[in-house]
């Protein structure tokens, strides 16, 4: 079976009841695809078994890159290729640059987080969502489980959705 | 919830009295040797100094010879009048009271903070912090010592870490323009050059005075909900927090005014007040994770988790860099400005031996060590970093209130040296002392906070 076109959807009303099904699905064998809310389910992620993300690191180094980006122009702009005595001061000198260089840091560092973001969550501008189901832009939750990824058969994965408080099991089945 | 309580076990206390005791010996030592040395090095290289640095004043004030012909000559009577003037006490003696002057400041610091902390928490109506307020409430029982220590004080050091407490200076051959400008700011009603610089020492009073009173105020109500339970007390002090709110604002910038800026009273700098601020606001805040990461150690405070030392991780962090962002401020627009009488501040303390090293270990230590160290989540969540870095943090802004004081006093004559270390000691000593013991009168965290049950889920 392909993977990511199949799809075996819990319906959840309660996010309580969410985060003990997310428990005792993972516990019963199931690889669990994504879990779609409405709204942030605390502690939810901790339960899926997610790890936390690296985006602080790749803000880091943008930030580090943002930093040499301006350093490096201010003192080859002012130093070298046009230098100009500004209240008598060196040409290259550190502290008119700080605060060029505060702001470049915090720009390339935030749109660099921005764009990886994007990227690794593969998110465009173009690109036409794949919704579950309706009703999680209003007050369901949806548990959805990787049919090409789980070696159970069907009806097993749906009689343990069942047992966790799902209030419907359904299919989904994505053409594209 | 039960109740629970901080005991000040007779241990604790002995540890505090030998570190008063070794703080108390290093002192005498220090003095010692500043007795036996202090002629030597006034009359050596560092008296080459001082004269090169006149040579840089006088050389800035020469070629700022601007169409305001005052500000020139100003500068240049400051020169002469401090070589001709008044050379005070001994250099020992008056490096004892700078010092003395120096942790007044730091410490009384500390203790405002302690309340601003808490009066902040309830205006903003914060629950994270429900756990652990009972730490900044006991900081700020140093307040009725440190106004205590400092008006008395201020009495034995005025002649000589003020400089414009000299009455000779407002008339006659000495007569100094700029301080005769100024001097309403200080003997208002009196007259220029009084012995009692009254409108100076009742903002002094007036200041502590107030901040003590809604100390008291808040305590009384932060108290009296543990025995009844009622919600009322909760608003009663969150009235109260921004009344003080509002008068902190005020109080604090004219005190850094009063207490540190005044030092080197020809100079100013209209950023002084948030400096002074952002120092005091960030070192307490780590002095307050400090204690909570000690008592956690010791298996207290069970109500507060990595999550809400995570956010006065934060804390610590964000104000790190909201000092530097100050200092720079003030550093940036004196320097691109480069008028001579703003510029003598830092000529002060970059162009010396005694101070160049405490002017870049300032930046070390309370910004690139915190900015970097905290910067990851973890960093923020686990204790033996924050043990790390709040004294990085803590001893980074005693050198801040040490720069900001010791060269207008010392000028080429200061140093660093077991005086320093000295004093810093038996004040921390006197502060932990009251803090811990005052702690320990009252249960550790507030069993009926209305907010206690928010602060236990609070996650992050």
């Amino acid at each position: 079976m392909e993977s990511n076109k199949n799809f075996v959807l819990g319906i959840y009303d309660d996010e309580d009841v969410l985060l003990k099904a997310v428990t005792k699905v993972r516990e019963s064998g199931v690889k669990i695809h994504e879990v779609y809310s409405p709204f942030p389910v605390h502690g939810l992620d901790e339960v899926l078994g997610y790890k936390r993300t690296r985006l602080p690191i790749a803000a880091f180094l943008f930030g580090l890159l943002g930093t040499t980006l301006a350093l490096t122009m201010q003192t080859w702009m002012l130093g070298f290729d046009w230098p100009m005595i500004i209240g008598g001061k060196n040409f290259a000198s550190i502290p008119p640059f700080v605060p060029v260089t505060f702001e470049l840091t915090v720009l390339l560092s935030a749109l660099g987080m921005v764009g990886t973001f994007m990227i690794v969550s593969d998110l465009k501008p173009y690109k036409k969502p794949r919704l579950m189901d309706i009703r999680i832009t209003d007050d369901k939750h949806v548990m959805a489980i990787d049919l090409a990824k789980n070696k159970l058969t069907v009806d097993q994965i749906k009689g343990i959705i069942g047992d966790s408080g799902a209030t419907e099991v359904n299919d989904k089945k994505f053409e594209d | 919830m039960t109740e629970e309580r901080f005991s000040f076990t007779s241990g604790a206390k002995k540890t505090l009295m030998i570190i008063g005791i070794v703080g108390f010996v290093l002192l005498i030592l220090g003095v010692i040797m500043n007795m036996n040395s202090g002629h030597g090095h006034g009359d050596g290289h560092g008296g080459e100094e001082h004269a090169a640095l006149h040579q840089v004043a006088d050389d800035l004030v020469a070629s700022a010879e601007s169409p305001q012909e005052g500000a020139g000559t100003h500068a240049a009577e400051e020169a002469h009048g401090e070589e001709g003037g008044h050379h005070g006490s001994a250099p020992w003696l008056k490096n004892v009271f700078t010092n003395l002057w120096v942790n007044n400041v730091y410490f009384t610091g500390l203790g405002i903070i302690g309340l601003f902390f808490v009066a902040i928490q309830y205006a903003a109506q914060a629950g994270w912090s429900a756990g652990m307020k009972r730490i900044p409430l006991a900081m700020a029982h140093w307040l009725p010592f440190a106004g205590i220590l400092m008006f008395i004080s201020w009495w034995i050091v005025k002649a000589d870490v003020f400089h414009w407490t000299h009455s000779d200076l407002y008339h006659g051959d000495h007569a100094d323009d700029i301080l005769i400008g100024k001097s309403t700011l200080w003997f208002w009603p009196l007259a220029a050059g009084s012995s009692v610089p009254l409108f100076y020492l009742l903002r002094m009073v007036v200041f502590f005075v107030l901040w003590y009173m809604f100390f008291i105020w808040i305590k009384r109500e932060m108290l009296a909900e543990d025995i009844d339970g009622d919600v009322k007390h909760w608003y009663k002090a969150r009235k109260f927090s921004a009344i003080f709110l509002v008068i902190f604002a005020v109080s604090s910038s004219v005190s850094a005014w009063d207490w540190i800026m005044s030092v080197d009273p020809h100079w100013f700098s209209t950023m002084f007040g948030w400096y002074v601020f952002a120092s005091w606001w960030v070192n307490g805040l780590a002095v307050i994770t400090l204690i909570v990461v000690v008592l956690k150690q010791n298996g207290y405070l069970k109500v507060v988790n990595a999550n809400h030392l995570h956010d006065i991780g934060k804390f610590i962090f964000g104000f790190s860099i909201f000092w530097t962002y100050i200092w720079f401020s003030q550093f940036l627009l004196i320097y691109y400005a480069n008028i001579p009488e703003e510029t003598i501040y830092f000529i002060e303390r970059l162009d010396s031996s005694q101070y160049k090293w405490v002017f870049f270990l300032n930046l070390i230590l309370n910004f690139l060590l915190p900015f970097l160290l905290l910067m990851t989540r973890d960093a923020k969540r686990h204790m033996s970093l924050l043990k790390l870095v709040c004294p990085i943090v803590i001893v980074g802004h005693w050198f801040d209130f040490y720069l900001m004081i010791t060269p207008g006093v010392m000028q080429e004559n200061g140093s660093f040296g077991f005086t320093e270390i000295g004093m810093l000691m038996i004040f921390g000593v006197a502060f932990l002392f009251v803090t811990l013991s005052n702690l320990a009168k009252a249960p550790l965290y507030a069993k009926n906070h209305p907010m206690l049950e928010e602060s236990l889920h609070h996650h992050i």
